[in-house]
């Protein structure tokens, strides 16, 4: 059997807005035992934050994305850390990933325009000491997002009554 | 509906009640369905991926009659390690056009013109019909919510006459959810020695066992020579659509099951069949890790759906298999079918009326919870609406 800290991240990883009395009827556990649990994982830093899964597109906010591959030069003791936190200080970039591979970081960077998102490269990323070179690739379409998918049909192909 | 060509033998049955409602359903748009009797989730990619690679390389032929040797070695292999019961895979083992066919193989081979089958009521839809078609008399004998819905000995024993050939013992049960322990089997066990019956036991949803033991009837010491054990790959690993379930029985048994199927059937579809040596092989090597996954969601479910039953004020006895809830609705003074056809008509929600599962379901209704999370509340709020405004 999971331990109910493991089972409660299942179920908010489904579906973060389910309430604590819900999750303790599918967990049969009691109320306070969840809520517990749920204050220890956060203050443990394994909740780390609750956010829904947008689709932006159906949206009118102008918004585009980029995922930016980046080489460094690793700094003697610091390795990429140093460099990382430096690049993850700067509001447009909304994650950042030590890769393994022919580059070094992969940093995805939201503006509200092309210009401004190249302009964050040419003036805030690429004039970093360390780093040696970036390719940028703009997002086109979003097909599928943390186990989401954003388009087609999801129809039930079952039949509605059967035995 | 009359032809001079059908047979009074087959006319007399009636359809199932499950397939008039449906007609209702079907027609209704955003209606949301707790009426379903299968998994929500898609059969695996490996399973599916296993089928398609095989029509690729050109698999396209029969496979022998039984099923493929290496399918029925993985199923003897799977029975032995999960349910400790031991079938040679080369003759007590068949693979056939889902558990349904099985079912009905085991009665048109063992029952003799006017034999009565005894079956736990409610039932699921197609044993009595199939023991008619057969030549046998269906005997219902009542399960009460009072007893979980479990099938006592004591029953059983009354239910017993010179004619009685057969139980057919299905657990866990759909439509009540219910799950034998091994002590109450026992004493079934005991009843069908003391009166030399077959069990012809459908195991279908023994994967989806929440709590209690899972426990196959063949296992009980001195069973597996008078059991049928059927059992199939659509519940635990989400295959309905296959149509693959098997058969396992001594020998002679299914040597006349065999027999029929050779003439009648042919042989299970062979892409169905090659997704099964992969579920099943899969699942050996990985803890089967498939039906780990989903029961554990249907577990969620179940608990999320009994308790909001009981919220409504609903009588619902808490099912500890299968995917559906059966609870009372003798409190709002309807029955199944005007609880249902309302609720349907007035809340576009669908369940289905118990009563279609035999005359001891009436006053009940079938709600699955294999259903999403979000839907189901969704239901769940209608439903409460609609038992408020009775």
């Amino acid at each position: 059997m999971k331990s109910l800290k493991m089972q409660i991240l299942e179920i908010l990883n489904e579906d973060c807005r389910t309430p604590l009395e819900r999750i303790a009827v599918m967990t049969g556990s009691q109320l306070t035992q969840v809520a517990q649990a749920i204050e220890e994982l956060e203050n443990d830093r394994v909740i780390l934050h609750y956010s829904p899964i947008i689709n932006w597109d159906r949206t009118d906010r102008e918004r585009v994305e980029a995922m930016i591959e980046v080489k460094v030069t690793p700094q003697r003791d610091m390795g990429f850390d140093a460099i990382a936190g430096r690049i993850y200080r700067f509001d447009e970039v909304k994650s950042v990933y030590l890769m393994s591979g022919s580059y070094d970081l992969l940093v995805l960077v939201e503006a509200r325009t092309l210009k401004e998102l190249a302009l964050f490269v040419s003036e805030k990323l690429s004039p970093l000491d360390t780093v040696t070179g970036t390719a940028t690739s703009f997002v086109l379409k979003r097909y599928k997002q943390d186990g989401v998918v954003f388009v087609g049909e999801t129809a039930d192909k079952r039949l509605a009554v059967s035995p | 509906m009359s032809n001079r060509f059908v047979s009074p033998h087959v006319a007399q049955v009636p359809p199932s009640g499950i397939r008039r409602f449906f007609d209702i359903a079907g027609t209704m748009k955003g209606a949301i369905s707790l009426g379903v009797g299968e998994p929500d989730f898609v059969t695996p990619y490996h399973i599916r991926n296993a089928a398609i690679e095989s029509l690729l390389d050109g698999e396209t032929q029969y496979t022998p009659n039984m099923g493929l040797l290496s399918l029925r070695e993985e199923i003897a292999q799977y029975l032995s390690g999960r349910f400790h019961v031991s079938y040679d895979p080369a003759k007590e083992i068949m693979v056939t056009v889902g558990a349904s066919e099985a079912i009905d193989l085991a009665l048109r081979v063992c029952l003799r013109p006017g034999d009565e089958v005894i079956i736990p009521d409610p039932g699921y839809v197609s044993y009595a019909p199939c023991v008619t078609f057969a030549g046998g008399v269906p005997v219902a004998v009542p399960t009460l919510a009072a007893d979980e819905f479990r099938l006592t000995a004591a029953r059983l024993e009354a239910a017993i006459t010179e004619k009685t050939r057969a139980l057919i013992f299905p657990y866990p049960n759909n439509p009540t959810g219910a799950v034998m322990t091994r002590e109450e089997m026992e004493k079934i066990a005991a009843v069908a020695a003391k009166h030399d019956l077959l069990v012809i036991a459908d195991e279908i949803y023994i994967e989806l066992t929440y709590a209690g033991e899972m426990l196959s009837f063949a296992s009980l010491p001195g069973m597996q020579e008078r059991t049928v054990l059927i059992n199939g790959f659509s519940k635990a690993f989400a295959m309905t659509g296959w149509r693959l379930g098997y058969a396992c029985a001594p020998r002679e048994i299914l040597y006349e099951m065999n027999k029929i199927h050779q003439y009648a059937i042919m042989c299970a579809p062979r892409q169905a069949q090659v997704a099964g040596i992969q579920a099943l092989k899969h699942g050996r090597e990985n803890g089967y890790d498939d039906v780990a996954t989903m029961r554990t969601s249907y577990d969620r479910r179940r608990r999320v759906m009994v308790d909001a039953l009981r919220e409504m004020g609903l009588d619902c006895f808490e099912p500890r298999g299968a995917f559906y809830c059966f609870p009372s609705i003798a409190k709002t003074g309807l029955s199944s079918e005007e609880f249902c056809t309302r609720l349907l008509k007035e809340q576009k929600v669908v369940c289905v009326p118990g009563d279609a599962f035999g005359q001891s379901g009436s006053g009940h209704i079938r709600c699955c919870y294999a259903t999403g999370m979000q839907l189901m509340l969704e239901a769940f709020s209608r439903m409460e609406k609609f038992i408020q405004s009775l």
